[in-house]
């Protein structure tokens, strides 16, 4: 535990994004002012002590913009991760356990051919078809999510197959879907964790880009990247209505990365070693 | 000493040569922005503003045209007498006008372009304008004789508009690329995504241009229109698409702003054929949840007149009716209670990309919630907004701005997207058309506006301004806009 706050980029990652996570938390329950409320009168002001961040062009708080914005962020980015994570680890442990052969080749092709595509085009794709909302901006993140964990689990996955351990357990007969999951997955989760930090950040980021040209999050549901897209002629008049929500975007990835580099650190064997 | 002398006197002679070569060097030149590209450039054959934008009065004139405040003036026809029953015109054509490719322009080009016009298979956008033509004749090479079906008090004005422009047979095969016809300016060049170039026409017919060249430039993105006026990358923005930086441009000495009114009538439409939209209560209850002001403040910056029905207030016809649907919450409350919706309904509210659509649609659909609606929003880019809302009428509401001067004629189409289906306004609507008196006519216009007012068709919500910022010394520009057209034939730099 001590070793974990020797490191002062996990700390301060931790600290960011515990920031936006508690905001988008207590905005389950409470937020200071209703976010559907338009009250035209107190349009664009700046921060005050009623309004701490100040109001947006339509009059709401944007503190409680902010904090129902950040539930939205790490919402789609958490779904993101976990349909990346659910269909991506699976694929590449059983690609490593039947390296080499046509499963393999099929698995790890079908990942070429995903990241072969640029994501942002196919996620304007797949808005585009299906409608621009919140749960196709998931789906869009979510699929480029998968190649990115198979791959990492199947590089990982490879190098344990050949362990002594892993060899034993065959001699004894277990079958290569029993050692995927008894003997290589708990190996990865390290891994898995740090990847998913970063995937998480990334996701933010995707989100915020989505919902700035539109296909993100519908209104009245506040998003970041919506935020700043309403804002955008406003900057000159009212700076703090592109300034806030373009800096919770920045110190929320900020933060996830940080920590993420941090957990690198902390968890990942190779790097340990190299360390030890 | 000398030396100072002379160092003095070269000042002078420098002084003077700059004065003069900058009195030599007076712009002739201008580049306009306006916010939408035209999809092709033959204005009779598409609803698309933007074609007018660039070509009306510039490119195209028709038999009369609008002038700046909206009234009918001689165009290429330069006089007319109207027979006693008010059924034949005969219009008399400027001397000398010739198209831009040479090409004279007689009698001959008026009937084909008003026949072709209203032609079975015309692909004119306002068919409705050509309806009472019965025939066209050429009397003499500057003479057109036009003879009605029925009496059309509005035949002066529909002649006027851009989908009644005059155009050759011999140059209509390539309209849509290059338009040919008897402006004060000629079509140059269309750089297709970035302007349209104009020359002056040297050979115009009549009072000759001022400017030797215009670019229209098209910049859609609001931010990038901020940034273009503010880098002086352009002379005039018409129609400036976001009104929240006008008060800047205000301040800024290197400005003028021009605050006008359009034809404009922003509406928040209801599909008066979906449930509970087809109960007149339940619409009446949706006009009263809306205060005008809030959406004019948060959604326009002031830019904006409220009104109460469909009709411009600067109409000389135009009534007052926005007590019919004053902002009442507990009001809305009782007749969603009186329709049998006392705990309100879930409604759609499809939105187009301007921001009068999509700011005013948030304020919207809050003031909705306030009384129970609960309007789901989805943004539509205007593509799919013309499909699904437009033509394929699937939506509850939806906000737009309808830009045609005197479109009142709309509510009696009942296949129109909002569907609204009174045979009394069709027939009141039917004898206007058949109406020249004056008097008679302001009278069944004002029934006109009422009834639709007190049967809610849709909640109306204001006349959209119009906004231009030119550089200053730029004069002769247009403030109002009566009708969709950049008309540039008496600007001129004064410096």
């Amino acid at each position: 535990m001590t070793g974990m706050f020797k490191s002062r980029s996990l700390l301060l990652g931790l600290v960011l994004t515990l920031v936006f996570a508690g905001g988008a938390l207590v905005s389950l329950v409470w937020v200071p002012y209703d976010i559907l409320g338009v009250d035209i009168a107190n349009k664009m002001k700046g921060p005050s002590g009623a309004h701490p961040l100040g109001t947006d062009n339509l009059g709401r708080d944007m503190l409680s913009m902010l904090m129902v914005g950040a539930r939205t962020s790490i919402a789609v980015a958490i779904v993101a991760v976990v349909i990346g994570m659910g269909l991506g680890v699976p694929l590449g442990l059983a690609a490593a356990a039947k390296r080499g052969s046509w499963v393999d080749e099929v698995i790890m092709r079908g990942n070429d051919l995903i990241f072969a595509f640029p994501s942002l085009l196919i996620a304007i794709l797949i808005t585009a078809v299906f409608g621009a909302s919140a749960l196709n901006a998931i789906i869009a993140i979510g699929i480029f999510n998968i190649p990115v964990f198979a791959r990492v689990t199947r590089g990982a996955a490879l190098t344990l197959w050949e362990r002594e351990y892993v060899l034993a357990a065959r001699v004894a007969g277990k079958g290569a879907a029993r050692i995927s999951v008894e003997h290589i997955l708990p190996n990865v989760t390290n891994l898995l964790i740090v990847q998913g930090t970063i995937q998480f950040s990334l996701g933010i980021l995707a989100e915020a880009g989505l919902s700035y040209v539109g296909l993100g999050a519908q209104p009245p549901v506040p998003s970041w990247g919506r935020m700043l897209a309403d804002s955008q002629t406003f900057i000159t008049l009212a700076p703090h209505l592109v300034l806030f929500p373009g800096m919770a975007i920045l110190l929320t990835v900020l933060g996830l990365n940080l920590m993420g580099d941090g957990l690198r650190d902390l968890l990942d064997p190779r790097l340990r070693r190299a360390r030890g | 000493m000398s030396f100072i002398r002379f160092g003095a006197a070269t000042a002078v002679a420098m002084a003077l040569a700059a004065m003069t070569t900058g009195a030599a060097l007076a712009k002739t030149d201008v580049t306009l922005a306006l916010q939408l590209e035209p999809p092709h450039l033959d204005p009779t054959s598409a609803a698309a503003g933007a074609i007018d934008s660039v070509l009306y009065a510039n490119v195209f004139e028709g038999l009369t045209r609008f002038a700046s405040d909206g009234s009918i003036i001689p165009g290429l026809a330069q006089s007319w007498e109207i027979s006693e029953d008010g059924k034949t015109y005969t219009f008399h054509l400027a001397e000398g006008v010739t198209f831009h490719d040479g090409t004279t322009m007689d009698a001959e080009d008026v009937k084909f372009s008003l026949d072709r016009a209203r032609a079975e298979d015309s692909a004119n956008a306002q068919k409705a304008l050509f309806a009472a033509i019965e025939s066209v004749e050429v009397v003499d090479p500057q003479t057109v004789k036009v003879t009605l079906s029925a009496p059309t008090g509005n035949f002066l004005f529909n002649m006027a508009w851009g989908d009644a422009v005059i155009v050759a047979p011999e140059s209509i095969e390539g309209i849509k690329q290059t338009p040919i016809g008897t402006g004060a300016f000629k079509f140059t060049n269309w750089v297709q995504g970035d302007s349209i170039t104009l020359d002056k026409n040297a050979d115009y017919w009549g009072t000759p241009a001022k400017l030797d060249k215009v670019t229209f430039k098209f910049i859609s993105d609001p931010t990038a229109a901020f940034a273009a006026v503010m880098a002086e990358d352009v002379d005039i923005f018409a129609g400036f698409p976001a009104p929240e930086n006008l008060p800047q441009f205000e301040a800024d000495p290197r400005f003028q702003v021009l605050k006008g009114n359009t034809e404009g009538e922003t509406i928040l439409a209801m599909n008066n054929k979906q449930a509970p939209f087809d109960n007149p209560t339940v619409r009446s209850a949706v006009a009263h949840a809306i205060d005008r002001q809030a959406i004019i403040d948060g959604a326009m910056f002031g830019l904006g007149t409220p009104i109460g029905t469909h009709f411009a207030p600067h109409n000389p016809d135009y009534l007052d009716l926005t007590a019919l649907s004053n902002y009442d919450p507990e009001k809305s409350k009782a007749l969603l209670a009186e329709a049998g919706f006392a705990d309100g309904f879930k409604t759609t509210l499809k939105l187009p990309p301007p921001s009068y659509a999509r700011r005013g649609g948030e304020i919207i659909a809050a003031q909705l919630r306030a009384v129970g609606i609960d309007a789901e929003i989805s943004n539509l880019e205007w593509a799919q907004w013309l499909e699904n809302v437009f033509k394929g009428k699937d939506y509850g509401m939806t906000i737009v701005s309808h830009t045609e001067p005197f479109d009142i004629g709309i509510y009696a189409r009942p296949d129109y997207y909002f569907q609204y289906d009174n045979p009394q306004f069709q027939a009141d609507f039917a004898e206007l058309e058949k109406t020249s008196d004056p008097a008679k006519r302001t009278e069944l216009i004002h029934k006109l506006e009422t009834t639709i007012a007190e049967d809610h068709v849709n909640a109306y919500l204001f006349e959209l301004g119009f906004a231009t910022i030119a550089k200053k010394g730029l004069k002769g520009l247009w403030k109002d806009a009566p009708t969709q057209a950049s008309d540039m034939t008496a600007v001129y730099w004064d410096e």
